[in-house]
């Protein structure tokens, strides 16, 4: 039997590259990764290159690294693929997925709280002036 | 003087039997109403807050939530800035009683902060570069 739940969870995948590695070898990481992605199903949200940054502390004797952040869409199935082609490749040195789509959903609901406390009054008013200016003009 | 010492008796027994958090009151019991200059001045508490244990229990100056202030929802990982203002020197979470947080924002907080250590932004011990 197919999936019973709805996969429509985004993970937030932020991974850590080696400083020295070429930019195109990383492109050829991330359109591996992207790859592994649509073929499960999934779907690539968006990828964001966040630069070379000094790390906090060292890991496997680096003391920089490039991180690339990668939202994807899919199940957990999906993550434990994409996790564990990140942990067999060599040149990335760390990674961490967080599960966003609750977040996201709470904050979406808290920006709707605010925006139905913000406009019960002026949202009559535009339209009103509008009417006016158009009856005006013609 | 006489009048004193019958004002004093009464008010002190309302203020002994009150719930009103001045501190400084109970120990020296009935110099409330006339000798100002006993009582240390409560708003405000210039230099009060934080594990001041000499006796003076006093209520600590009102410290606010800085996410509740500023109407922050979203303490992301990702945002080292935000997260090291509440992280020590030595790279320790501060407690809530000193940074003010409110308890579902230090929660958040903390987990942030934990995770945003895990991904190297943010470092276990020593000092945040």
């Amino acid at each position: 039997m197919a999936r019973t739940y709805e996969v429509n969870r985004v993970y937030e995948l932020m991974f850590i590259v080696r400083p020295d590695m070429v930019e195109e070898e990383q492109d050829k990481l991330i359109s591996t990764l992207e790859s592994a992605v649509s073929s499960s199903g999934g779907k690539v949200k968006s990828m964001e290159r966040m630069g070379k940054r000094r790390l906090a502390y060292t890991v496997r004797r680096f003391h920089d690294g490039i991180y690339i952040l990668l939202t994807v869409e899919g199940g957990g199935a999906l993550i434990h693929e994409l996790e564990r082609r990140l942990r067999v490749t060599e040149p990335v040195i760390k990674f961490l997925t967080v599960r966003i789509d609750e977040e996201q959903k709470r904050l979406d609901k808290i920006k709707k709280l605010r925006e139905a406390r913000r406009k019960p009054a002026p949202a009559p008013a535009p339209a009103e002036t509008g009417g006016e200016t158009a009856a005006v003009t013609a | 003087m006489a009048d004193e010492t019958t004002a004093t008796s009464a008010p002190g027994g309302h203020s002994s039997g009150g719930d009103r958090p001045s501190g400084g009151d109970r120990p020296s019991g009935g110099d409330r109403p006339d000798r100002g200059e006993r009582r240390p001045p409560r708003p405000g508490g210039p230099g009060g807050p934080g594990g001041r244990e000499g006796g003076r229990k006093y209520f600590r100056r009102k410290k606010v939530c800085k996410f509740c202030v500023e109407k922050i929802e979203a303490i992301n990982y990702k945002d080292v800035r935000l997260l090291a203002q509440f992280v020590a020197e030595s790279g320790k979470i501060v407690p809530r009683r000193l940074t003010g947080v409110c308890t579902p924002h230090q929660r958040r907080l903390s987990c942030a902060i934990k995770q945003a250590r895990n991904i190297a932004l943010l470092p276990f011990a020593g000092r945040a570069s």
